[in-house]
This record gives C-alpha cells, structure tokens and sequence, in this order.
C-alpha cells in the first residue's frame, strides 16, 4: 500500500493509495515495483546507521563504565568504530550488500544466525496471529456492514477498537491472568514444554518451526503440547490484527453497497444478508491483501512486545533481550534485517494484489 | 483527484459559515445522528475526563507517583487493593491508584509534545514537497513511504536508545517517547499535506494569488496551507492514541521513564509481567485499563470524525432527509453531492486513516 506508487505517478494517486498510473501494463508495474524495493532498504538501512552512530560508537554503550578507558579505545580501535563515519557507512553498506548485518557483541553470534535460530519462531507466532484475525475479523466485518447503524454493529465496532485499543502485552497479560493462572488450563509461557522440546530438538533435519516438527515427531501429546502453547500468544496478537480487519471489512463491504451491482442484485430481490455474503464481500476483500503487506509491520513490531510477554523465543524476543543488555550492534543488525524484510514482504504483498485486482496495476 | 473541480465549485460556491460550526468537533457533534453521535459523545466524555485526570493529577491523587511511605510508615509491597490503597501497592511497593492518575500526565504530555512536532514538521515538509515539487518531491515521497512502511515501535526503539541513550529522567524519557512518536509520525501528516497540496495549487484561486504577483510563502501558506488542513483533527486523533500505545510500548520494553522521576503505565505493566504468574492482578488490571480507556475514547471519537468525513459510512437518516429518495438510488457514490462537506470529503484518508 505505502510503495506501490512510482513517484511520478503519486500526485495522480488517490490518497487511499491506489495507483491509477497511466498505460503500462503488469510486466511494468512490477519491474517499477520491484526497482523500489532498492531505495526503499537503503533508506531505512542508512537511517538506522545514522540513528544508532548518532549516539556514538556501540562499544562504549555496551562496555562504557566496565572497562577502563584504555582497554575500552583498544576495543573500539579494533572494530573500527575510531575511523571517520563515512568510512564506517559505506562498509556498512557493502556489509549488508552481502547480507552481512554484523556480530552481536553480547554473545557475539552474527546477526544472520540469530535470523535463523529464532526467525521460525516469530513467523509461526505471525501464522497464527493471521489465522486467527482472519477467522475473527472477516466474519465479524461482513456482519457489522450488515447490521450497519445499528446496536450490533456499535458492539462490534467498540470490540474492533478495544482490540486496537489494547496493548498486546496488557491483552496478553489477562489471557495469561485468566486461562493460565486461574483456570489453570492453558500453560503460562514459552513455545512447549521441557519434555517436548527435547523431542523436537532430536528430530534430523528439525525446521525451528514448531508446528511442523511436532508433526515431524508423530508424537501426538507434542502436537497438542505445541498447540497448546500456541493458543494464548496467537490469539493476542491475532486479535491486535483481527480489530483491523473487521474494521476495514464493514468498510469496504458498505463502501461496495452504494455500487450499481450491488443496486442491480438486490432490485432482483436478493436478500440482505446474501448480498453480503455473496455480493458484497469479494471486492471488499481486495484491500485486504494490500493492507496485510501494512499489517506485516503491525505484526513485527507486535511480535516484539508478545513474544517479550509470553516468552515466546522468536525474533521479537530476542531483540528485546539485546535491548536490555545495551547491545546495539544486535539491535542495529536485527532492525536493518527486519527493515529488508519488511520491504520485501510488501513487494510481494504488491504483486499479490496486483495479479488478482487489475485495477491496481493500471 | 477526478471530483476536484465539483468540489471547489461546491466549496467556492458555500456561503461563509458561522465559527461555531467550523469548529472541528461541534460541527460534527451537530452533525451525526444516533448511534453515531453516542460513540462520538462516549469518546470525547472519556477524552475530556483523562485530559482532566492528567492535569489535575497532583490533586487527585492520594500519594506522589514516587511515594513510598506516608506518614504511618512505609508502604507494604504487593498488597491487594484496602481503604488505604484503593488499587493496591506494587512489588516496588508504590501505591498503584497514584501511579495511574500520574501516568496520565505522562501520556498526555506525550502526546502533546510529540503530536505537536509532527505536525509541525510534517505539515511543513508537505506543503514544499508538494509546492515545489521535482526531485525534493520525489526523493520526501520515497523517504516518506520507507519510513511509513516500517514497524513503528522499532523505529520508535532505535529513536528512543539516540536520544535517552539509556537515562531516563522525567524530561528525557518524555521527550525520547515525544519525538520518536514524531518521527513514525511526520509521513502520515506529510502524505495529507503533500496531496492536498498538490491538489489545491493547480486550483484557479492559487493561480490567480500567483498572477497578482503574490510572493511563493504567502500564496504557500496564506492560500494553500489555509485549505490544506481540513483532515488534520481526524490524523490528530487517531495518532493521538497510537502515541499513547507507542509509549506504553516503549516502557514495556525497558524504554520507559523510571518510576522515582515520573509514572509510566507501560512501565508498570513490565514490572506487573512477573506478578501475573503469582496470581497478583491488580498490578497488571489498573494501569492497562488505563491505557485502554484512554486510547479508546480517543479511537471513538477519531473514528466518528473520520465516518462523519466520509459520506459513504456517514449515517444515512440525515441524508436521506435532506435530500429525498434521491439518495438511495443515486449513482454518485454514497448519496448526492449536496451533502454538508461535500464530495471532496470523498478524498479524506478514510481509509488511510481506518486501517491503521
């Protein structure tokens, strides 16, 4: 949604952001999609570069205080951190031209391995918190725009704000609150128990991906170990999500009921609630594909704070971690990682859209 | 942009209204109807009492945000909610009623100074970009949707560990939230400024101003800018509670402003992580409903607006009477043309706005 217009065709853009780009056909739209992902990494990567140095080298921010000053000039000496910063910058850049995104100084492991050991686990967690916002938001949107004005649909309004409305962490806190500590029937943290995690770890060719070794082990008390502790974390951080498309949904399905279709189906004598059902709702969930590329960011910064909440060992847990120990080189390396990912996941979310609504990429 | 020549003939054509109804918020209160009015009145009573909570803070609340002892002797940690402690006592063993009521303050103060500086700079940055246009346009627009696309909260975190650089007194804490909410905040307002621009400058009365031999920042700020802010309450609003999340955020992280120089409700929230398995709610309940209420009642009523804003999701009893059964087979999107606002509403960022 945000990257899908070329800057020449911008000021012809409506403000809901789709592009009404003259000529060109898709082959176009998507080169010029695909070109943008470029400036779009550099930017964000040179503003994160600039940012971190902006408050000196991570060195002293890590170490300051704990080593003598001495010992700690030797260190910056040696990472090169003493050397002019442009100097710096465009090794930097070259770095990250080959996917190198730096060691993290605290347990000094390169940033890409991190990715790697922990990158499974936060894209399960956004797996299940897009099923769930799919199955809570999209049925409840289409009701909404059919009870629109009136009491049941102010009910699901106020329940589409109160899931923005409230922090996942607090969210996460009260399901954990209630269902585990309470009811007792959901476990309190992490991704499985002690038991189950051994399994998997001794599982070849094991994925990082919970659900799928779990299946791999055949065990079915690990599927439901697994699933289980899938419940809580998925469900706050689906419902984060599942307020915005319920939202959008009663929207854009109110928004296709003024159309002269829809005006022709129901002079027909098409019912209200299958002109919803049938109608009404397949174009209104072409938005929602471009909006899931904005929600990808939604996701990962929601990650961040769930994965902290439930102890769920992803990416978003681990960057917390480097935070708390003032490890900016791993924060640095993990926010530039997630800015290409970000960038590449709209691009993708982009061709997506265009491919099945044609009416975005002319 | 094809309704923009019907608009400014609706809008040029338009007798000049009273102030009472250009105000932003009266204008719509008089505006809705039903179910529609309730939600904008919900919000704007919740708006109302948290502004007043947040700056009546040191009147209301029983103890300081820091206190740890009165003069009975020391607080007792973690105690449920008594007379004497109305929501109970933290681990730290503050009294959490008053870290509530201080918190508000925090946040308002949050908003207030981030929202301020975004607007500022992002209102600033548009009206050029969008003026001047060429290859500063280009190069804003693209730096604009870089940032726009990026999670919030970690550009928020990456602002916040530059400016507090890991202190955390009253006014550095405040003032890393405020401006690492303006910085996830300048793109929004830039993009509504930068197409209004555009789309106002091209009009004949901008041109007229330049033909009379107007100078470039009296025709950018006295004729452009002038019409180019009819959205903004709408972002304001719902920015407004996006900063208070942001922050809560931030403090949840570790980011936040320590509990002896200011109350934090996303930094008790971390602190309550660990009493939450012990049982202990009314540590984790108090500051999250907090937050909830407050974020919510700002949501109602930049939801209102932006329905108010937007003829296709405005409610229809008015429209309808004012203009007869026309409405409801019209061809032209969302009724007739005549509606209050007009059909350059149509070009709110509705939907920029509610998909957030």
């Amino acid at each position: 949604m945000t990257v899908t217009v070329p800057p020449e065709a911008m000021g012809a853009a409506v403000p809901a952001g789709r592009s009404r780009k003259q000529g060109g056909g898709l082959g176009r739209y998507l080169l010029i999609r695909f070109l943008l992902i470029f400036p779009t990494i550099f930017i964000l990567v040179t503003m994160v570069f600039l940012l971190m140095r902006a408050t000196g080298d991570p060195i002293t921010a890590a170490l300051g205080g704990r080593l003598p000053a001495d010992q700690l000039a030797e260190r910056i000496a040696a990472a090169g951190y003493d050397r002019p910063l442009i100097i710096q910058y465009f090794e930097y850049l070259g770095r990250i031209a080959t996917l190198d995104f730096g060691t993290t100084i605290s347990d000094n492991r390169p940033v890409m391995q991190v990715l790697f050991t922990y990158g499974g686990a936060t894209l399960e967690l956004a797996f299940y918190a897009l099923i769930v916002a799919f199955i809570v938001g999209v049925p409840l949107g289409m009701l909404a725009a059919y009870l629109r004005d009136r009491w049941g649909d102010a009910v699901l309004r106020v329940f589409a704000i109160l899931c923005y409305a409230t922090p996942v962490f607090f969210a996460g806190l009260l399901l954990k609150l209630v269902f585990a500590v309470q009811l007792g029937v959901l476990p309190v943290a992490g991704r499985a128990s002690t038991g189950s995690e051994l399994q998997m770890q001794l599982l070849e060719g094991k994925t990082g991906i919970y659900l799928i070794d779990a299946f791999a082990t055949g065990d079915p008390e690990v599927i439901q170990d697994v699933l289980l502790h899938a419940i809580l974390p998925g469900l706050t951080l689906g419902l984060l999500t599942a307020g915005v498309f319920l939202r959008l949904v009663r929207t854009n399905v109110i928004g296709t009921f003024g159309t002269e279709y829809v005006d022709a189906a129901r002079s027909r004598g098409v019912g209200e609630l299958r002109l919803v059902r049938k109608h009404a709702y397949k174009p209104a969930l072409i938005p929602i594909i471009t909006v899931i590329g904005l929600q990808i960011a939604l996701l990962l910064g929601g990650a961040v704070l769930t994965e902290t909440t439930f102890e769920w060992k992803g990416l978003g847990f681990q960057l917390a971690q480097y935070l708390q120990a003032r490890d900016f080189v791993a924060v640095q390396g993990i926010v530039a990682l997630l800015a290409v990912i970000v960038a590449v996941t709209n691009f993708i979310v982009d061709v997506i859209a265009a491919l099945v609504d044609p009416r975005v990429r002319y | 942009m094809t309704t923009s020549t019907t608009s400014s003939a609706a809008a040029s054509a338009a007798p000049k209204r009273r102030l009472a109804d250009r105000l932003p918020i009266v204008k719509q209160l008089r505006q809705s109807v039903g179910l529609q009015r309730g939600m904008l009145v919900a919000g704007l009573v919740i708006t109302v009492g948290f502004i007043l909570t947040a700056i009546f803070a040191p009147v209301i609340a029983p103890y300081g945000y820091s206190q740890l002892r009165d003069a009975a002797g020391p607080f007792e940690a973690q105690q449920p909610p008594s007379p004497e402690h109305l929501f109970g006592t933290t681990v730290g063993g503050y009294d959490v009623l008053s870290r509530v009521i201080w918190g508000a303050q925090t946040s308002l103060l949050v908003i207030v100074i981030g929202v301020a500086l975004s607007i500022f700079a992002g209102v600033a940055l548009g009206l050029v970009s969008g003026y001047i246009g060429g290859w500063l346009d280009r190069t804003l627009v693209v730096i604009a949707d870089a940032v726009y696309a990026f999670p919030s909260l970690l550009l928020a975190i990456v602002v916040a560990i530059v400016i507090s650089g890991g202190q955390s007194n009253q006014i550095a804490g405040v003032m890393a939230a405020a401006i690492s909410i303006t910085v996830i905040f300048i793109p929004q307002y830039f993009r509504v400024i930068r197409a209004e621009t555009v789309r106002i400058k091209s009009e004949a009365f901008v041109e007229s101003a330049r033909v009379i031999g107007a100078s470039t920042p009296r025709v950018m700020f006295r004729h452009v800018l002038r019409n180019a802010t009819r959205t903004l309450p709408l972002i304001f609003t719902l920015n407004s509670s996006e900063a208070v999340l942001t922050l809560a955020g931030l403090g949840f992280l570790g980011f936040g402003i320590e509990p002896s120089s200011a109350a934090e409700w996303g930094y008790d929230l971390n602190k309550a992580l660990s009493d939450v398995t012990s049982g202990i709610w009314w540590t984790a309940l108090f500051p999250g409903l907090a937050i909830v209420t407050v974020v919510l009642g700002i949501t109602l009523v930049g939801e209102s607006l932006n329905d108010l804003a937007d003829p296709r999701l405005r409610g229809r009893r008015r429209v309808g009477a004012s203009s007869g059964a026309v409405a409801q087979t019209s061809v032209v999107p969302g009724g007739t043309i005549d509606v209050p606002g007009g059909v350059d509403s149509l070009e709110a960022p509705g939907e920029g706005g509610s998909d957030r």
